[in-house]
């Protein structure tokens, strides 16, 4: 799990790439669903 | 007027197409979560280590698709926006502003991760390559469209305006396309191509294409779900 979580010493690239990608998309997300409640009254 | 255009026309008045929107964002909002764990299993579990560079190169399942996905909603939005001035429809504006925020969302993560891509590999976060600059030219795109839009009251006008820039915009996607083999910069040629097989491992090519089909389905309902409070918003 350790050697997974190291990437081969790469860590902050690969994490940091899909970090920001999962957090961006579920910023999105989590926008979208908020105007959504506030047009639908 | 043929019965099947009456059929697309039917579809173009924003009443008619909100049912629509909601079950395919749905249907598209499932199928790009079961897609993405697939590509994510692929990607991590099945790809093997790259030969040259290691674990870094696993960037790839998400800075490809995340780069064809912020073109090719550019190229969408476009259409959406050529077609509202065209035949004056209702939904066109709507469907192009409802893309736009997307398309920048995956433009800024294609630039993202391709700078955390770079630092390994070229040893820089970021270099003014033809490829990177009008990339990043796609995003300030995105960013003047829905400005531009913001800045105007009147809906129908903003769409019009909106799609005056969006259309002139479209010059930069073949720029970005093309980038790589008009000018000889840092940034690598396309490892896959339309006319030839792709120049990478079987399982890493599967991986790459299933993540660029969850970005894809991912956008949809993205788009769709926005395009519903736009409906709703303007009345």
């Amino acid at each position: 799990m350790t050697e997974f979580l190291a990437m081969g010493g790469y860590a902050w690239y690969v994490w940091g790439s899909y970090g920001v990608t999962f957090a961006c998309l579920a910023l999105e997300v989590v926008f979208l669903m908020k105007r959504s409640r506030e047009t639908k009254t | 007027m043929t019965a099947g255009s009456t059929r697309w026309f039917w579809y173009a008045s924003p009443q008619t197409f909100y049912p629509l929107a909601g079950s395919i964002a749905r249907w598209c909002g499932i199928a790009a979560a079961l897609l993405a764990a697939a590509g994510l299993w692929v990607g991590f579990f099945v790809a093997p280590t790259d030969a040259q560079q290691g674990e870094a190169y696993r960037i790839i399942f998400i800075h490809v698709p995340a780069a064809w996905m912020s073109m090719f909603i550019y190229l969408v939005m476009a259409f959406w926006a050529a077609l509202g001035l065209a035949f004056n429809t209702r939904l066109s504006g709507m469907m192009a502003s409802a893309l736009a925020p997307t398309g920048a969302l995956f433009t800024f993560i294609a630039l993202w991760t391709g700078s955390l891509w770079g630092k390994p590999t070229w040893g820089t976060y970021w270099v003014w390559d033809a490829r990177l600059t009008s990339e990043l030219i796609l995003l300030f795109l995105y960013f003047g469209f829905m400005a531009l839009q913001a800045a105007i009251d009147d809906p129908r006008r903003a769409d019009r305006a909106g799609a005056v820039l969006a259309i002139v915009g479209v010059v930069n996607i073949p720029i970005i396309y093309f980038s790589v083999k008009w000018w000889n910069t840092l940034h690598q040629g396309a490892s896959v191509s339309l006319k030839s097989a792709p120049s990478m491992a079987a399982s890493m090519f599967t991986g790459m294409i299933l993540m660029a089909l969850a970005f894809w389905m991912y956008s949809v309902a993205a788009a769709l779900v926005r395009v519903r409070c736009i409906i709703r918003e303007r009345g």
